[in-house]
């Protein structure tokens, strides 16, 4: 017998309980590719979101037209198609950002968490309640990127969205804008974040 | 020489996991063993080297010539979806025991960012037809090199005592930053 969930739970679990980097690991390419500026960070994470949430909607009010055997391909050319729109109006209305993300942003399409959740979510429920979904996933997506983008603007550049934020004499940590920096400190992210989980249940 | 450069560039210089960040999931989740490293590696070579060859057709034979571009990611993807399933019939058809060492890592490959990213990378940087092929293999070899490192290092941590919370993923993370710190000295090769 299934427990009932709340709407509220719908939303929330997406940034904490069941957030998609942190717990589920999912979605790590754009994760540490593209948060080597606050700016970026954001842009991936409002991206993402928008295909998420808009591509959910589609497949729960398609769920019962999308036949069993070809819902995989069914779910990606949907997905791809909010894609591109993401992608071209990037382009238009913010080149800068469009080509600092390059090829991350098409790369949305094989984002393992926006197929995960039509899998496991959208296509097995309601408009309303894979809306919840999705705008908690993608804000739990978003706000990691916000959080890890923060951490490596501010210790490898030493400013935070362009403005200088640290003290002059400050050197900054070159590696943090460089790939490693990206492995580093997410791993100790989910080392933390595990060791907070682990201090709440005890 | 050209290609050679090429090829050194995909599979050492710009490594694609550990210097541009594609392929990172299988990367976490396929490096426990060392044999199914190997496996994964193999099938992903073998994908990413027909990918590029059938994108760059699709791309320069097909969406250039009507206009199309627009339609790069759907069709992209779309060829990807098919080839990984085409390849996993044809393999099934010729060579059961590879099936079997490769069986449930097929499906995963179209998922895998690093095959998408290599077709688009690829157009972006307008390869020709020997470059887009060579650059194919050279991305393959460098994700099966990455990939066997992390397994071999893993296998070790087993006997290792890891700080609890950092157990899994957590320590993954850190060996693969120490390895892209360690990838970066390559920096200055061509």
């Amino acid at each position: 017998m299934a427990k009932k969930v709340s709407l509220l739970e719908d939303f929330t679990k997406g940034i904490w309980k069941e957030n998609p980097i942190l717990i589920a690991l999912l979605g790590l390419c754009p994760t540490l590719a593209v948060t080597i500026s606050v700016e970026n960070g954001l842009a991936m994470g409002l991206a993402a979101s928008f295909v998420l949430i808009c591509s959910s909607t589609l497949i729960s009010l398609l769920r019962n037209l999308i036949p069993k055997q070809v819902r995989i391909a069914s779910f990606i050319v949907i997905i791809a198609t909010f894609v591109t729109i993401a992608d071209r109006y990037l382009a238009a209305f913010y080149p800068e950002i469009s080509k600092n993300l390059g090829p991350f942003i098409p790369l949305i399409i094989v984002n393992c968490i926006i197929l995960g959740r039509q899998e496991a979510f959208a296509s097995k429920n309601g408009v309303g309640r894979s809306i919840l979904d999705a705008l908690g996933m993608g804000l739990g997506f978003t706000l990691v990127l916000l959080i890890l983008s923060t951490i490596r603007e501010l210790l490898g550049s030493g400013t935070i969205l362009g403005y200088q934020v640290m003290w002059d004499s400050f050197s900054p940590w070159m590696v943090m804008v460089l790939p490693p920096g990206a492995f580093l400190t997410l791993g100790l992210m989910i080392g933390a974040s595990n060791w907070i989980n682990d201090r709440r249940t005890r | 020489m050209e290609l050679l450069v090429i090829f050194i560039s995909a599979a050492i210089v710009n490594n694609f996991v550990l210097t541009q960040f594609l392929g990172i999931c299988p990367f976490v989740g396929v490096s426990k063993r060392l044999d199914s490293a190997i496996s994964m590696g193999m099938a992903v070579t073998f994908v990413m080297t027909i990918t590029a060859v059938v994108t760059w057709l699709i791309y320069h034979l097909l969406l250039v010539p009507y206009n199309l571009e627009i339609l790069q990611y759907v069709s992209f993807i779309l060829v990807i979806a098919s080839l990984v399933q085409l390849v996993e019939m044809f393999i099934r058809k010729v060579s059961k025991p590879l099936y079997d060492a490769l069986g449930i890592f097929l499906p995963l490959i179209t998922t895998n960012c690093a095959i998408l990213g290599l077709a688009l990378i690829a157009v972006l940087r307008e390869y020709s037809f020997m470059e887009s092929l060579i650059y194919g293999i050279g991305a393959g070899a460098g994700f099966t090199l990455a990939l066997v490192i992390m397994a071999g290092i893993r296998e070790e941590l087993e006997l290792a005592d890891v700080p609890r919370h950092f157990q899994g993923a957590g320590i993954t993370m850190i060996i693969a930053g120490s390895l892209a710190l360690a990838f970066m000295g390559f920096a200055g090769l061509i």
